[in-house]
């Protein structure tokens, strides 16, 4: 990938990142949000992660974004009036993340393994959808069992907190 | 030329976004955003990984998309939870701001 594109897609996504926490208004939050998973799969397909960036647009973009706006839209959320910002938490919040962005810089800036280009692909037959079902429904069988039953017991649960009580 | 470095280093600021929007926010929802960023940031840094470690067959390695695979899953399974605990809560309050919510604070 050429290095201009990965600085535009990276911009991009923290650009839209820093706006889904700075906007007012819930709507315009979610859409930002919905740029910044998009940016990232991007980010993902560089990576020669095609197949996660494919799930990445249709699970994230597509499935929990429509849920964030349908929400939004239930509850009916205006963009919130003018409230008095929390000084304590601005206080003690931005000192500390800024404290753990500086961190994590130095310490990836630290890291000279990190600095090597990332070794060439042999061009593979099959495709890698192919080498993580195979991965998925042999060596992870266990935790994919784990995650269906997860996704069971979440969906019932859903049901039972916003079924209304009749009596 | 961009390397695995470049890459943790987005991730880590995407990090830092999320972690300042879960400090900074009173919206619930938002807050919600905020997690899913960090969630990402981290499925991020895996794929960087798995694109580094490149096996002795040239292929990256899987088991670190198998891993952002089921995090993915998790995540959307907590988004449908976490809303629906949105939902139930503004029926009894009429309210999304964390502040307004303090049954509990001593």
């Amino acid at each position: 990938m050429h290095p201009l594109l990965f600085w535009f897609f990276a911009l991009l996504m923290l650009v839209f990142g820093a706006a889904v926490i700075v906007n007012r208004n819930p709507v315009a939050s979610a859409l930002s949000l919905v740029v910044t998973f998009l940016a990232l799969a991007v980010l993902f397909m560089s990576l020669d992660a095609y197949f996660i960036g494919i799930i990445q647009v249709l699970v994230y973009a597509g499935a929990i974004m429509v849920l964030f706006l349908f929400i939004i839209m239930l509850l009916d959320l205006r963009a919130e009036e003018l409230r008095k910002i929390n000084r304590i938490a601005s206080a003690g919040g931005i000192p500390v993340a800024l404290a753990l962005m500086v961190q994590i810089v130095l310490i990836i800036d630290g890291f000279q393994s990190a600095k090597q280009p990332f070794p060439p692909l042999v061009k593979s037959t099959s495709d890698d959808v192919h080498h993580i079902g195979l991965l998925l429904f042999g060596s992870y069988t266990l935790p994919f069992q784990t995650i269906g039953t997860v996704i069971l017991v979440a969906t019932v649960g859903v049901v039972m907190l916003s079924a209304r009580k009749t009596q | 030329m961009i390397t695995l470095g470049h890459y943790l280093i987005v991730s880590g600021i995407l990090f830092t976004i999320g972690f300042a929007g879960v400090m900074l926010r009173r919206n619930i929802i938002v807050i919600l955003m905020a997690l899913e960023l960090m969630l990402n940031a981290a499925n991020l840094s895996l794929v960087a990984f798995s694109r580094f470690h490149v096996d002795s067959s040239g292929a990256p390695n899987y088991n670190a998309q198998v891993f952002v695979f089921f995090i993915i899953t998790v995540a959307a399974a907590e988004v449908a939870v976490g809303l629906a605990i949105v939902v139930a809560l503004f029926r009894i309050r009429q309210t999304t701001h964390v502040e307004d919510i303090n049954t509990l604070k001593f």
